[in-house]
Formats: C-alpha cells, sequence, structure tokens
C-alpha cells in the first residue's frame, strides 16, 4: 500500500505539471505549428479566458458551461484580432511578433484600466481525496483529463473533419488550395480563433485555481513558449510528448529540492533538447520515422 | 455686483500669488501602479494624496505647500533607476517615496546615495537598511517575527516549514524565521524558495504534506505566487499559516473565496479592520476622497504617515529642506506622530520606526480578528547590532548572517 500510494503521488506529479504544459502550449502550438505565427499576446488569450469564465460563473452558468463560454469568447475575440492585425502579416513572422507583443501589452494594461487589479475568483470546486499519507485535489486530476481530451479532440478535429483537410491544404501550399475553391482567408481567420480559444479554455480550466490578475497568463506564457520550441512545429508529435518529457524532468527535480531546482532541471532540459534536436521532438521523430 | 465679484476674484488670485510666492517642497512619488505588483501599492500613491491634501488643507509644511510628482514605476526595476534620476536631476524633489519590492529599493538606492537625495521606503521588509539617505517606515522582520513566530510555536507547536519568495526579501525573512525558530527552541522541518512568477504548486504542497510541520510561514510575494493558499486548500492542506506579508498587503482575504485562507495568522502594523476610533476615522477620511478603493493596506497607512513625518521633521529643522538639518531633527530622536495604528517614532540609530504591531487572524469567513496586540515595538536590531547612522554611515545592508561589524 505504501509503495502503491508512493507511485500514485509520482504519477500524480508527472500528470499535474505535464497537464499544465500540454493545456498552457496547446493554443500557441496550434498557431505556430499550422500557421507559423509566434502569438505573443497568448498569453493574454488565456487570461481573457480565465476572465470570461469567472464573469459566467458569477452570473450564474454553472462551471462546465462558463468554461466553454469563456473558450468560445476568446475565439472570437482571436478571429477579430486575426482579421484586423495579423492577416496583414502572413510571410512576416518578425513582424507578427512585435505586432503580437503590442497586442498583448495593450490588452494587459486595457484589463488593468478597465477592471481593476484584481478580479474575485471562482473557487476551486469538488475538495479533496486521500491516498495514502497524503491528499490530493480532485479538480487537478480533471485538469489531466482535460489535457487528454484536449489532444484526442485536436487530432480529430485535424485529422478527420472537413476543416481538418481544408486546413492543412492551405497550410501546405495556400495558392493551390485557393485554386482549387478553399476560401484560405476564411480557414487561416478560424484556425487563429480555434489558437485563440484553446488559449481561453486554458483559462478557463486554471481561472478557479489561480490568482486572478491582468498579468495572469505571463505565468503560462514561458512554460508555454519551451514545450513548443522543444516539441517543434508538429502539435501531436511535438507538443504532446515534449510536454510528456518536460513534466517528468520538472517533477523528479522539484520533488527532489524544490521549485527553484525544478524550473532550473526544465530550462537546462530545454537547452539540451534545442542542441542535440534542432527542430525539436516532432522534426527527430518524422526523421526516424522516414 | 458684477464689480463685486471682480473683485472677490481679483483678491483671491492675489491671496493664490502671494501664497505661490512660497515655492512648493516637491515630494517626488515612484510606486507600481501597473505590473505585478500594482494591486498592493497603488494606495501607497492614494495615501500619499490624502495626506498632502490634508496638510495643504491646513497650510502646508511650514507655510510651504506640497506638490507631488508621481511617476508610474510599472513593476520594473529599471524604471525605479531611471525615474528616481530623473525625480532628483531634473524635477529637483526634495524627498522621494519609492519601491515596493526590495529588489526594486535596492535597484534605487545606489542613485539616492550618488545624488545625495532623501527618500522614503514606506513598506514592511526583510530589515537591515542602514543608510543616512534612506528613511525606512515599514515594519521589519524583529517586528513582525519576534512576535508572530513564538507566539504560533506556543499555540500550535514546534515543528516549522517555510516557503518563501526567492529573492533578498524572501531569503532574509526566511533566515530570521530559521533562528528565530531556533533560539525558541523549535525544528524547521522544511523551507523552499520559490522562483518569483511560479503560479503551479502541487509538488510544493506535497513536499509540505510530507514533512508534518505544526504550521507553514508564507512569506509568498506578488500575484502569481498567491495562487498557492487556493492550490494549498483544494488538495486538503489545512495547516495554520503565518506570514509578515499576506493580507496586511494583497488583501487576499477579500480576494479569495472563503476559507481559502483560513487559519491564518499575519502581524502587520495596520489594516482597515483595526477597531480603533483613529483606524475608523482614518478610513472614513480615506473613503470620502477615493470611495473606489478597494482595500486600504498596511503600506497605504505606512505612505500617509510618512508624509506627515516628513513635515514633522522639515518643522523641526526651521523649514529647511535640505539633508544636513533634517538628519540633525532625526538625531534628536523626537521625530513621531499619532498615525491611524498607534503612536509611532523614529529611530535615530537606524532611521527605522517603531510601531504598534497587530497579530491578524483570517478566520473561516475570512472576516479579521486580533488575538494579541503588541504595542510600540522597536526596530531594535541594526542598533542593537552596532550600527549608529548618526555616528556613521555605511550606505549598506546587513543581514542576521552578515551584522554590522561593532565598532572599533
Amino acid at each position: 500500500m505504501d509503495i502503491a500510494s508512493a507511485i500514485f503521488g509520482f504519477l500524480y506529479q508527472i500528470g499535474d505539471a505535464a497537464a499544465f504544459l500540454v493545456l498552457a502550449s496547446a493554443g500557441l502550438a496550434v498557431v505556430f505549428g499550422m500557421m507559423g505565427v509566434i502569438n505573443m499576446a497568448h498569453g493574454e488569450f488565456i487570461m481573457f479566458g480565465a476572465y470570461g469564465t469567472a464573469m459566467a460563473v458569477r452570473a450564474g452558468l454553472p462551471l462546465p458551461l462558463a468554461i466553454a463560454a469563456g473558450s468560445l469568447a476568446t475565439g472570437v475575440i482571436g478571429v477579430i484580432i486575426e482579421r484586423l492585425v495579423i492577416c496583414r502579416l502572413y510571410g512576416r513572422p518578425l513582424d507578427t511578433i512585435v505586432a503580437t507583443w503590442g497586442i498583448s501589452l495593450i490588452f494587459s494594461q486595457g484589463t488593468l484600466i478597465l477592471l481593476g487589479s484584481s478580479f474575485p475568483s471562482a473557487g476551486t470546486p469538488l475538495g479533496s481525496f486521500t491516498v495514502g499519507a497524503y491528499s490530493y485535489s480532485w479538480y487537478r486530476l480533471i485538469l489531466m483529463l482535460a489535457a487528454i481530451v484536449l489532444l484526442v479532440g485536436l487530432w480529430l478535429l485535424v485529422n478527420r473533419t472537413r476543416f481538418g483537410i481544408l486546413a492543412r491544404a492551405t497550410i501546405q501550399m495556400p495558392q493551390m488550395a485557393e485554386a482549387l475553391g478553399v476560401k484560405t482567408r476564411v480557414v487561416y481567420s478560424l484556425t487563429f480563433g480555434l489558437g485563440a480559444a484553446l488559449a481561453g479554455l486554458t483559462g478557463g480550466l486554471y481561472a478557479p485555481t489561480m490568482t486572478m490578475v491582468p498579468t495572469m497568463g505571463s505565468t503560462f506564457i514561458l512554460e508555454a513558449f519551451v514545450t513548443v520550441v522543444v516539441g517543434g512545429a508538429d502539435v501531436f508529435l511535438g507538443t504532446a510528448p515534449a510536454a510528456g518529457a518536460l513534466g517528468i524532468t520538472k517533477a523528479i527535480f522539484t520533488s527532489w529540492q524544490g521549485q527553484l531546482t525544478g524550473q532550473i532541471a526544465l530550462l537546462v532540459a530545454v537547452i539540451l533538447v534545442i542542441r542535440l534536436l534542432p527542430r525539436g521532438l516532432s522534426g527527430w521523430i518524422l526523421k526516424e520515422r522516414s | 455686483m458684477t464689480r463685486l465679484s471682480l473683485i472677490t476674484a481679483l483678491s483671491g488670485i492675489l491671496i493664490s500669488t502671494s501664497l505661490a510666492a512660497d515655492p512648493p517642497i516637491k515630494i517626488g512619488v515612484l510606486e507600481d501602479q501597473s505590473g505585478d505588483f500594482a494591486l498592493a501599492t497603488i494606495c501607497k500613491v492614494h495615501g500619499i494624496q490624502l495626506a498632502a491634501d490634508e496638510i495643504n488643507a491646513k497650510g502646508g509644511i511650514a507655510g510651504r505647500p506640497i506638490q507631488l510628482i508621481i511617476y508610474d514605476t510599472q513593476s520594473d526595476n529599471t524604471r525605479y533607476q531611471e525615474f528616481m534620476r530623473r525625480v532628483l536631476q531634473k524635477d529637483k524633489a526634495d524627498v522621494v517615496f519609492a519601491g515596493f519590492s526590495s529588489a526594486s529599493r535596492e535597484a534605487y538606492r545606489p542613485i539616492v546615495d550618488q545624488l545625495h537625495g532623501l527618500c522614503f521606503y514606506n513598506n514592511q521588509y526583510e530589515g537591515g537598511v542602514c543608510d543616512a539617505n534612506m528613511i525606512v517606515t515599514g515594519a521589519v522582520p524583529e517586528q513582525q517575527f519576534s512576535t508572530l513566530i513564538p507566539w504560533m510555536m506556543e499555540k500550535y507547536g514546534k515543528k516549522v516549514y517555510t516557503i518563501a519568495a526567492n529573492y533578498n526579501f524572501g531569503q532574509i525573512s526566511a533566515e530570521w524565521v530559521r533562528n528565530i525558530v531556533k533560539q525558541n527552541g523549535g525544528e524547521m522541518v522544511g523551507e523552499e524558495f520559490i522562483p518569483l512568477g511560479v503560479s503551479q504548486f502541487s509538488q510544493t504542497i506535497k513536499n509540505i504534506q510530507a514533512a508534518k510541520p505544526d504550521f507553514v510561514v508564507t512569506l509568498l510575494v506578488g500575484t502569481a505566487q498567491s495562487s498557492y493558499y487556493e492550490q494549498a486548500r483544494a488538495g486538503g492542506l489545512e495547516l495554520p499559516m503565518a506570514s509578515s506579508v499576506n493580507v496586511g498587503q494583497g488583501y487576499e482575504h477579500k480576494r479569495f473565496k472563503p476559507p481559502t485562507l483560513a487559519n491564518m495568522y499575519v502581524t502587520t502594523n495596520y489594516i482597515e479592520e483595526i477597531d480603533t476610533p483613529e483606524s475608523k476615522d482614518f478610513v472614513k477620511r480615506w473613503r470620502a476622497k477615493f470611495p473606489n478603493e478597494p482595500y486600504i493596506n498596511q503600506e497605504g497607512e505606512n505612505s500617509y504617515l510618512a508624509v506627515y513625518l516628513y513635515k514633522e521633521m522639515v518643522e523641526k529643522a526651521n523649514g529647511s529642506t535640505k539633508i544636513p538639518d533634517i538628519r540633525k531633527a532625526i538625531a534628536t530622536g523626537g521625530i513621531s506622530f499619532d498615525a491611524p495604528e498607534g503612536k509611532v517614532t523614529i529611530d535615530p540609530k537606524s532611521q527605522h520606526m517603531s510601531h504598534t504591531i497587530y497579530l491578524a487572524k483570517v478566520n473561516d469567513d475570512h472576516s479579521i480578528s486580533f488575538p494579541k496586540i503588541w504595542p510600540d515595538i522597536k526596530p531594535y536590531w541594526l542598533g542593537e547590532a552596532g550600527a549608529d547612522l548618526t555616528k556613521s554611515n555605511p550606505h549598506t545592508q546587513y543581514t542576521p548572517s552578515d551584522p554590522p561589524k561593532k565598532a572599533e
């Protein structure tokens, strides 16, 4: 029983760290991997999702519906931003970095001015359970489940739906897709909106567990970027294994020597991976395959 | 009728120009009004504005009005350096009120020294700054921890776990906790330093459960780290908590859903729940000027009373704002003020301030009760360790493991 509870505790910590990495980076990975756009406003989309969710909860919606509403609202904001700014900058990756960084500053400062320096949080539901000598949060198990569901859902969307086929066609060969009658502009808008909605979903899921402030997105952004960099361009072959590997690294070192060591180990792992596999895990996996 | 009103208008202009003949006393204000710390620091600016308005309405400092020069330092240390140069060199401020985090204070302090400015740091911190150009009105560890930790050990037990923000504030505060626990025959069962900006605490919560402490000392800083409380509660960790920074700065008990913070004990020199007539009157005046203030925290009161202390110093120095004259006034030991928390006095040896320390307990419904009040706790450590600013000015920050060298 003692060994079983120790193993459970270890798996829980890995799952918790990996779920955070998957959820933090999914939206960023979609926008980067499929569109080549580096979205510096990713953290602010997460913040919008969290705020939207908290507002919906206060308006009386149950939490799951509130999260969906927050995610959807963020997706709509994403589509609007794509139409106004991003669509003028395709093929200019450096310019998109500057433009989206500007957007992120406007969003977080605008939120501070309009809604004040903090926002009442919703409170974590479901309570805790005990295994062996330790107690755990049910809600964090839900977060792990959500990360898996998100990956499966995204895979089905990209590989099994008409939108997925059109999106992949547009990304691979935009001119040819357009010649065949695909409205590539719409596909780009929707893909960016999807990325924003995923960020919003992450914000909504983490909203009950965190302090709600205009800068909350910045606590996700470092982990999101390192996961995408380690993963490489492919969401499924890259982001998921990268989140797993980094999650294990972080959990082991944090349990051994605390948060600081965990953080250092995470970043050292990132440097090693980029040095040895410059195209990320997905580049390496694809090369091994071929 | 119109002629009469013209005359009154003219005389009004005359009066105001005759007032303006006395040049104003310029107070520079560098506080974070945006960024990660804004939540706890916007009300410091308001406290200074309230005090300046009250003093100006009663004739100013030694007959001169106060003029505030306010910059937003954006929770960014480099902004402090930039604005500190500007406010001292270009705006020629007589005195500057600046800083929240210890990192920001240590970023601007060399500039204050270099330009021979005078600066108030109106914030509780890890203690030890020994610099004649700095006056500290916030509480320090000997005031907050030598009261809090023995009280907690007596009530809950002797096994202590500290989690602290990983920079000078957290490291030095944790050192204080470690020493006090040891002096009182207790045991540190764990200690963890958390990088600023970390918001996920699952593993930390497990580490704490594994160490089985009697209570946890939480020295977490910034809005990201305050996610710990929600996650600890959800993870079933319900140990009593002791802190020198929570509630009194970030009013977590107002922001989080009860009972997230239940059973937390904080030593603070002021929070708006304090139930004395002076405190109630202070809250009333504050809310009349800033009706939308979310919370009046201890740094708000420190900033407010600092303006009055400065008035006291200038008037003791016969209206001079020159630093040697001000320092002579401080050296008399007679600079004090009846603040909303109670009477406070500046200690000439360290240029820190005595405080009334309130032990605030967060109840299950997040209301506050005060199980204990310690009046007139002095900032004794620097003086006892051998520092004396009236004799020498080392321009440095000491720590318990790096104390002042005893006078030769």
